[in-house]
């Protein structure tokens, strides 16, 4: 039995079905991300799970617990909010303490457990400070210093570090699975930014209007999408209408138009289908070479790597390559397009795109 | 000048001329008037003295309206912050449409002239009044409770004005903090009245702060209120400036008179705005 789980969980309001049926499981110490667009649950789905929201239908059971009825105040989850919610009439310390004050935790273990939280989040030195006074990473780390004060059983993460800048972002990505880490304290990320997610998860789980499209460790997600959308939403794709012919022992043919490319074993009946090539598999040879003949279209450099746009007879196809110092194929110029068969992932056509 | 700085003292001399000639010139002319002396055969006399305001000063008399000003502007303050600092909380919680239509109901009484609210006072408080006829009719008193003429129906009547002022100002204050905050104290364990009274209710104290400079600036410089309710018996400094003014006929003394109101005020609003920047200063702002 996994640490938290939840079972078929909804939630409507009023017409509009915000979850619908969701079911996954963390084990203890993990770390998982829920990921998707906005307006996709997974915010709704925290707040149920903190307290704030009542589900209409479904069970949340924390450590074998079932959470229902239990207000937000007596689960003893430790949350940090996207705006950090702190209090602004007290210090830092005083803004860890108040957890701790609420469970009324004597006075010497009180100030002891605050020097541990601001220890463990690099900011001993400031407990004096208000939060006015602090940057967007302090206030973060004191936000995840009173979350995690109580001893939480779990770590609700709201979009933790999308009020940051870009370069404070990436640090604090480390930071926080570090922090996550020594504290060994289970938690759930609520992100829609999908580079955040695959970063720092042991496991995630990918949501789409509301229902959940995809549950797995970070590198699953990204190499075995089992739908459309989780292919394009997780890096960059390139997805094309296809049939699926018959399957044979080494593999499919897949009509693309009027060219026939070669993919690994499926499981799908023949028929129409979606297949997904990542631009970084794809390899450039001269006109002659490779699967696909295509005339650059447009070319992005992007100083660790080149994206290149490559028109071909079957569509636009998405071309990465790591920039090594030599010159790279210039707009306008006949390339060919190689790649390993058993790159190509072959997905059920989506009936419904969104 | 750099044509930048030309050009806004420009755009703001009109504003500046109406503000100098409604304001700076009858003020200054308040001013000069306090000096003169005053006879009741002649009139206002030329001369300049500080003799209106040595009579002031040295007439117990005047001690008391002035006490009695500060402290129905003081009570009314503190009331209405007590009905204020709930009322607004009720506010912020509020769907939008409530929250439209119980605004509208909050500043109701400052769409109202302020002779007809107070003279609808006086029909509710007077000794033959609503409340006291209606007491007496059910049988709970024998004879009238008195309450117009006193201190205690000029304040009722004054928080009855000045209550929206505080809610408006509590709102504000109540909007800037962030909504999840609450949030946040209950996810550590707070109950709803801790997290008002630990959470909310601080957060809403330079709110609270402002409206009480607003609320006791202008009720106790108020006059119409006092005016009628207060009558002959319970007068105020504002009711004694104007029957000095137009009964006694002695300006000087008048405008002496104003002029203390007008700088114990400005004392007491100044002194209270430093205490608030510095116990707050570092927290808000």
């Amino acid at each position: 039995m996994a640490f938290l789980e939840l079972h078929s969980l909804t939630k409507r309001f009023g017409a509009i079905t915000a979850v619908e049926d969701l079911t996954f499981s963390v084990e203890r110490g993990s770390f998982v991300s829920l990921l998707g667009p906005s307006g996709c649950g997974k915010t709704t789905t925290l707040q149920m799970v903190a307290g704030f929201e009542t589900p209409t239908d479904g069970r949340i059971v924390l450590d074998g617990r079932d959470l229902s009825g239990v207000p937000a105040r007596e689960r003893g989850l430790g949350i940090v909010f996207q705006t950090y919610a702190l209090f602004a009439h007290m210090t830092v310390a005083e803004n860890v303490a108040f957890g701790l004050e609420m469970r009324k935790v004597a006075k010497a273990e009180r100030t002891r457990r605050i020097a541990d939280a601001l220890d463990l989040v690099h900011l001993s030195h400031l407990e004096d400070r208000y939060p006015r006074s602090m940057s967007g990473g302090q206030r973060q780390r004191v936000a995840l210093a009173r979350a995690l004060v109580i001893e939480p059983q779990l770590l609700l993460l709201d979009e933790p570090l999308s009020n940051l800048d870009a370069k404070l972002r990436e640090e604090m990505q480390l930071e926080l699975r570090r922090i996550q880490r020594e504290a060994g304290v289970t938690t759930l990320m609520v992100t829609h930014d999908q580079s955040e997610a695959l970063a720092m998860s042991d496991s995630i789980v990918v949501m789409d209007r509301g229902r959940l499209r995809q549950d797995a460790t970070p590198f699953d997600v990204y190499e075995m999408p089992q739908s459309s959308f989780v292919s394009r939403f997780l890096g960059k794709s390139n997805n094309l209408a296809a049939r699926l012919g018959e399957s044979g022992p080494d593999g499919a043919a897949l009509h693309c138009g009027n060219v026939v490319l070669h993919g690994p074993k499926a499981d799908l009946p023949p028929g129409p289908v979606e297949i997904a090539l990542r631009p970084e598999r794809i390899a450039l040879t001269g006109p002659d070479g490779g699967k696909l003949r295509g005339t650059v279209a447009e070319r992005v450099f992007m100083g660790n790597q080149w994206l290149l746009r490559v028109e071909t007879e079957i569509g636009d196809m998405l071309v990465m390559r790591y920039n090594t110092g030599r010159r790279e194929a210039d707009i306008g110029e006949t390339v060919g397009l190689d790649w390993n068969p058993a790159d190509i992932r072959i997905l059920p056509a989506e009936t419904n795109p969104a | 000048m750099s044509a930048r700085a030309t050009r806004a003292w420009l755009l703001s001399t009109p504003a500046l001329i109406l503000f100098a000639v409604l304001l700076l010139v009858p003020l200054l002319m308040t001013f000069l008037l306090s000096f003169n002396s005053f006879d009741f055969y002649g009139g206002i006399g030329s001369d300049l003295s500080l003799a209106n305001y040595a009579e002031v000063l040295g007439d117990s008399y005047f001690y008391e309206i002035f006490g009695r000003t500060f402290l129905i502007a003081l009570i009314t303050t503190l009331i209405c912050a007590a009905i204020g600092v709930p009322q607004a909380y009720i506010l912020y919680r509020m769907s939008p449409l409530w929250r439209s239509i119980t605004v509208l109901i909050v500043i109701g009484p400052l769409l109202i002239s302020v002779v007809v609210r107070t003279l609808g006072w006086a029909i509710l408080l007077g000794n033959k009044g609503v409340i006291n006829t209606a007491l007496i009719d059910i049988g709970l008193i024998e004879r009238p409770i008195r309450m117009m003429y006193t201190s205690g129906g000029i304040v009722l009547a004054l928080v009855h004005v000045m209550v929206p002022f505080m809610i408006l100002a509590v709102w504000a204050a109540l909007q800037r903090q962030d909504p999840a905050v609450e949030s946040a104290a209950e996810s550590l364990g707070a109950r709803p009245a801790t997290i008002f009274f630990r959470i909310v209710l601080p957060q809403a104290i330079p709110g609270v702060l402002s409206g009480s400079l607003i609320v006791f600036s202008l009720s106790a410089s108020a006059f119409a209120t006092p005016a009628i309710l207060g009558g002959r018996r319970v007068k105020v400094v504002a009711t004694t400036v104007y029957d000095e003014f137009l009964n006694t006929l002695n300006w000087p003394l008048g405008a002496a008179i104003a002029m203390l109101l007008l700088a114990s005020v400005l004392v007491v609003m100044l002194s209270w705005n430093r205490l608030v920047e510095r116990r707050f200063g570092e927290v808000f702002q």
